[in-house]
């Protein structure tokens, strides 16, 4: 990449990205830029190849063609622990934790230090660790379960224990993929004000079907419909584009 | 919380000391040297459980080629053992003296150049820790980089026992063939068949055992293990917290692999002799069962387990040698529907909560109770 060829420097750009299976393009010649600080919320109908995207960007999945620069670094040709450690986290639709171990466990293992094999074994729970995970538990709503056993925790709290996992990482690039999808009414409320806190200072990509949610937080919306951008641009631009409404919000 | 986990818990410190007093007291004085000697040989197959447990009950790798591991410490000091036992003076009347009396019978006229370095005990004790680690890197490197696990490992691990198994009977003339290296005599001149050697011996291998459940528990208590954990139950999400999940599952099976060559060198100092019937499959699925039966999570069940088994298998088989394979098969069928945590989880659920009530209400009597701090990491 030229220096200077682009207006500005984007955190993240996705060019003429591709993805086949077998033959089906779930995501066909894609490309959107998302700048620093930026939250923007991908939409779209069921199928649309949205969490496919959050996928081939942390390297879930492999791209067939095209290119993911994150920072100037080619992530397609990276390992999935090597995009972590570049500054992408990622949060999954079904709460992904550690079941077999408390909650202080799961963000301490999350905490980033000590990530090689002998930096693991001679990780110390110093005052540093700990006083950063009692802090990410307490925005999390975790703060008196630490002890717990990650199983025990209801499904809206092992979602929130997932985001805690993220925040300890600290990522550059927070992707989280419907984060308030199987919540009740009040820890969605809760979680919309969690994620309100936590998205400062970073640049997050985000899924979601709650329109009340995507209209508070998204700068910017980019719809996506059969693996292409059907629309991108401002909640009110894309409410009323007529396509959009044609394949996605009008029903 | 505020303790750092790498310092062991109570419970677990008690353990390691009963099964301490036991080993090195109680048994040495309530048994006479042939059944201590035995002993002995069960214990070498501890170290292979030790490192099962790590490899599979916390990584969840499981391997059905410990044996090959066992073998290769096993191999490395008998090689050392023999070139001592076959020097010129106690080989005159072969054709070609101080070599080894199978290389004699085999047409060899020379000392292959792989045995050469084994004339040095160090060599042969940093070989028994190096050899296994590295061939254990090789193959899993070849397998998890690939994001080959599971029931393919699995096989994979069991046909490398059997190719093993295939190579050593097959170049007698090196390795002895189908009767392994036999007529072990002396280590550095001490000689190793009297039962005052066997006796020292014993207590070496006791004091060894106790190193490597420390390092267990060291590797169990550190991140690394809770990572493991974490690696068993969600490979994936590991990664996307930024680790390197083939790194940490070949550091596992490497651990598990030196443990087992330890175990092996002691079988050989023990038993005074190494074959090729304790490298292939049968011995290998054998020491995934004395795990799975003590306990596959438990690093301390997994000793018991292999005792316990090995003590069945010793008296029963006197008794009804044909049925005890069976009875071992079983025994690993019920272990696993029936008790899926084997012996340790038995104590765990059965014993150690009404232990823990006993201890508490009598240190409440006492007066002398103090508010404990919560152990972070569960009790095995």
């Amino acid at each position: 990449m030229v220096i200077g060829s682009q207006p500005k420097d984007f955190l993240l750009a996705v060019e003429a990205l591709t993805v086949s299976f077998d033959g089906f393009k779930a995501v066909n010649d894609l490309s959107f830029y998302v700048d620093e600080d930026e939250i923007r919320v991908i939409i779209g109908p069921n199928g649309a190849g949205k969490t496919t995207v959050l996928d081939l960007i942390c390297g879930k999945t492999r791209a067939t063609s095209g290119s993911i620069q994150f920072r100037g670094k080619e992530l397609t040709k990276l390992r999935e622990n090597e995009i972590v450690q570049a500054g992408v986290g990622r949060k999954f639709q079904n709460p992904s934790i550690y079941e077999d171990l408390t909650v202080f466990e799961n963000l301490e293992i999350s905490f980033p230090r000590g990530r090689t094999v002998f930096g693991a074994l001679a990780f110390t729970r110093d005052a540093a660790v700990r006083e950063r995970v009692e802090e990410v538990a307490e925005m999390v709503f975790l703060q008196d379960k630490l002890d717990m056993s990650a199983d025990l925790l209801s499904h809206g709290q092992k979602q929130w224990l997932e985001i805690g996992m993220l925040l300890i990482q600290d990522p550059d690039l927070l992707m989280l993929d419907e984060p308030v999808a199987g919540m009740s009414v009040s820890e969605r409320v809760k979680t919309a004000e969690l994620l309100n806190r936590i998205i400062k200072g970073r640049s997050v990509l985000v899924i979601e079907h709650d329109m009340k949610f995507v209209e508070d937080i998204a700068h910017k919306v980019t719809v996506l419909h059969q693996g292409q951008v059907l629309a991108e641009g401002s909640m009110n631009a894309v409410k009323s584009n007529p396509k959009v409404i044609e394949v996605y919000l009008g029903h | 919380m505020s303790d750092n986990p790498r310092f062991f818990n109570r419970s677990e410190l008690l353990g390691v000391l009963v099964l301490a007093v036991l080993l090195v007291v109680v048994l040495p004085l309530s048994v006479d040297i042939f059944r201590l000697n035995l002993v002995a040989k069960y214990l070498s197959y501890s170290f292979v459980a030790i490192g099962l447990v790590l490899c599979w009950g916390y990584a969840g790798i499981l391997s059905l080629g410990q044996g090959v591991f066992f073998g290769i410490g096993g191999y490395c000091m008998a090689m050392f053992l023999k070139l001592e036992a076959s020097s010129a003076a106690n080989t005159k009347i072969q054709s070609t003296p101080g070599i080894p009396d199978f290389m004699d019978w085999n047409q060899i006229t020379a000392l292959p150049s792989f045995w050469q370095p084994f004339h040095s005990l160090a060599f042969a004790i940093v070989a028994i820790f190096v050899l296994p680690a590295i061939f254990a890197f090789i193959v899993g490197a070849a397998m998890f980089k690939r994001r080959v696990g599971g029931v393919y490992f699995a096989i994979i691990t069991q046909a490398i026992a059997a190719i093993l198994t295939i190579l050593i009977v097959g170049q007698q003339g090196y390795t002895g063939g189908i009767n392994g290296i036999t007529d072990l005599r002396t280590l550095e001149g001490w000689d190793i068949r009297t039962d005052h050697a066997k006796l020292i011996l014993y207590f070496v291998e006791v004091a060894c055992l106790i190193a490597c459940i420390f390092a267990a528990l060291i590797i169990h208590h550190s991140k690394l293990g809770r990572i493991l954990v974490a690696m068993r139950e969600k490979e994936d999400r590991v990664r996307f917290s930024g680790y390197s999940v083939a790194n940490f599952k070949i550091f596992a099976f490497c651990a598990a692999a030196v443990f087992a060559a330890i175990g092996g060198a002691m079988f050989t100092l023990q038993v005074g002799f190494m074959s090729p019937s304790f490298v292939g499959i049968v011995p290998s699925i054998e020491m995934v069962i004395y795990t799975a039966v003590g306990g596959r999570q438990s690093i301390l069940g997994a000793v018991y387990g292999t005792l316990l088994v090995n003590a069945a298998k010793t008296s029963f088989s006197e008794s009804f040698p044909q049925l005890w394979l069976l009875g071992l098969g079983s025994l690993f069928i019920a272990v696993v529907l029936a008790f899926p945590n084997g012996l340790a989880g038995i104590w765990r659920d059965h014993v150690q909560g009404q232990f823990e009530r006993w201890s508490a209400s009598r240190r409440a009597r006492s007066g002398a109770s103090k508010p404990r701090v919560a152990d972070n990491v569960p009790a095995e």
